[in-house]
């Protein structure tokens, strides 16, 4: 085991880095530029029962230090995404994959989730927790720690792979939540999700997304990532994915100092297609700088 | 795609905002006229994706108008200033389909990928007709350069104040083989009702990424949904599907 090196929920990761979900498609675009393997995974896109379009454009806005979207949830579907993406992923990513979810329902979230599971190359179920519930008022299951146990209950029910349920930071009491997902038996948490955020355009004096709000993400959002991380952390037993606004080698150190087992990145992709590449590449001259002989050793130090 | 340095040539204004800027790196990712570049400004998160006008050998020519933020810090930028680049983003146009006497439709900042586009069509041979459209004759850029190429250049105004006034579906020549348009969408529109070929329109979206990772700017089109950045921008007049 290299000093990258790190267990996530009983896989072994050749180092902490895991492009996240919707900022890395189903990895052959980012193979086209650099080969993949070097990442400890990748998170692929946000998939669901049924195929999406998504949201009306425009969907993205700039803001300092970060960036809102709207994407909402564009996939091909479960079916497409195992018949026509996975095998695609599969040419060009030979290690096992963390396979996203959403669903709009309990039963959603269980039927893509038990399609996955039976992947092959999947190694985790990621469960996206902060989309709309239908059948509660539209309230996202990730606000009410009732809904997202529940939904964490029915995806166990039917897996047998390591599900990470992925938090939203739009809440009051977020290690509430992660407890409550913990205790139906949850293997991992990942978190933060997007924070909820608009923006305006002056002259046309609308909001600048079409869905007038959207999901910020950036390194703005940094050091609220890091305090919640530390926060869920230190209250479950189960190892946490930490991103939110990580952008270089030493943010992906302090994450971890925070309680991070890995780490995540999203945004910085977008503006750098070789972002996880080079943070991987800068790790080790990190560690040293910070006298660390294994990344492992600084997992949760911060008391 | 290819991420690359370049470096400032030149900067300069063509019209009050309008500015055109020359820069040396490794152009060899532009594969075809139409595709963009994805250029990141020191301050700002995104990156700003600008059209190619030209590329000759080394040389990158952009045309940008001062819209916001992004264009502005760029029409300060001085010779010798470094920037960060992906190139050889988007489809870009397919000659392919031109015919013998292709049309070409640019509007404001839609007229800057219609160079290459005209450049390239002139070098095959081709009895290439264009047509600029803006709004009043302060705002007129490349007319003599489009000349040059051995094009047929026709200006409208909007307001009359050059060329012929009206818009560029008022400019029509009566025979062409195949048109390529580009400019804002009620334009786009208009040409899509006045021709009687077969062509090509090239959209523009707010984009995230620039490269197919984000699907920020998503469309959909007959032939399934698109992320203009990737499969575009250039979509031909058989598969596009007007929303609204």
């Amino acid at each position: 085991m290299g000093r990258l090196s790190v267990n996530l929920c009983g896989i072994e990761l050749d180092n902490p880095i895991i492009p996240a979900s919707g900022t890395f498609g189903f990895g052959y675009e980012f193979a086209e530029l650099y080969d993949i393997n070097c990442l400890g995974t990748f998170s692929f896109k946000g998939t669901t029962k049924e195929a999406r379009f998504g949201n009306p454009t425009p969907r993205i806005a700039e803001c300092t230090a970060g960036m809102i979207n709207a994407v909402g949830l564009q996939n091909p579907g479960v079916e497409k995404v195992i018949k026509e993406e996975l095998p695609k992923l599969n040419k060009c990513f030979n290690k096992p994959v963390m396979a996203n979810v959403s669903g709009f329902s309990v039963e959603d979230y269980a039927y893509t989730c038990e399609k996955i599971d039976k992947e092959e190359q999947v190694g985790w179920l990621e469960v996206n927790v902060s989309c709309p519930n239908v059948h509660g008022g539209g309230m996202s299951f990730g606000t009410d720690p009732k809904a997202a146990a529940e939904v964490t209950k029915a995806v166990k029910k039917v897996t047998k792979k390591p599900v990470i349920i992925k938090l939203s930071p739009n809440v009051t009491d977020i290690v509430e939540i992660a407890k409550a997902c913990e205790a139906e038996g949850a293997d991992g948490i990942s978190l933060i999700n997007t924070m909820l955020g608009m923006r305006i355009d002056l002259n046309k004096r609308i909001p600048v997304i079409k869905n007038k709000m959207g999901g910020f993400s950036g390194s703005a959002i940094f050091p609220v990532a890091v305090r919640m991380v530390y926060q869920v952390s230190h209250a479950v037993n189960i190892p946490v994915v930490g991103m939110g606004g990580v952008t270089t080698a030493e943010d992906v150190i302090e994450m971890m100092m925070a309680g991070a087992t890995a780490v995540e990145i999203g945004a910085a992709n977008l503006v750098n297609p070789y972002a996880c590449r080079d943070i991987i590449n800068e790790l080790p001259a990190v560690l040293d700088k910070y006298r660390i002989d294994n990344i492992k050793d600084i997992i949760g130090v911060v008391e | 795609m290819k991420q690359a340095l370049f470096t400032v040539k030149e900067n300069f204004s063509l019209t009050q905002t309008v500015y055109k800027m020359t820069l040396c790196g490794d152009c060899s990712d532009i594969t075809a006229p139409g595709q963009f570049v994805n250029i990141k400004i020191d301050g700002l998160f995104l990156r700003r994706p600008i059209s190619v006008c030209d590329r000759e050998g080394d040389t990158l020519t952009i045309i940008y108008k001062v819209v916001g933020k992004g264009t502005d810090i760029m029409s300060k930028m001085i010779s010798g200033t470094v920037l960060d680049v992906l190139t050889g983003l988007g489809n870009g146009y397919d000659l392919s389909l031109c015919g013998e006497s292709p049309l070409l439709l640019g509007g404001g900042v839609g007229v800057p990928p219609m160079y290459l586009l005209a450049k390239e069509l002139r070098n095959m041979g081709k009895n290439v007709s264009v047509i600029l459209g803006f709004n009043t004759k302060s705002e007129v850029f490349y007319e003599n350069e489009f000349k040059a190429l051995g094009c047929n250049v026709t200006v409208t105004t909007a307001d009359g104040t050059y060329g012929t006034k009206g818009f560029v579906t008022d400019a029509m020549p009566e025979t062409y083989t195949y048109f390529c348009c580009c400019g804002p969408e009620p334009m786009l529109k208009a040409v899509y009702k006045a021709t009687n070929t077969s062509g090509q329109f090239s959209f523009e979206e707010r984009m995230g990424c620039g490269f197919g990772a984000c699907m920020g700017c998503s469309c959909k089109t007959i032939t399934g949904y698109k992320r203009i950045c990737k499969e575009g921008p250039v979509m031909k007049k058989e598969e596009i599907l007007w929303e609204d």
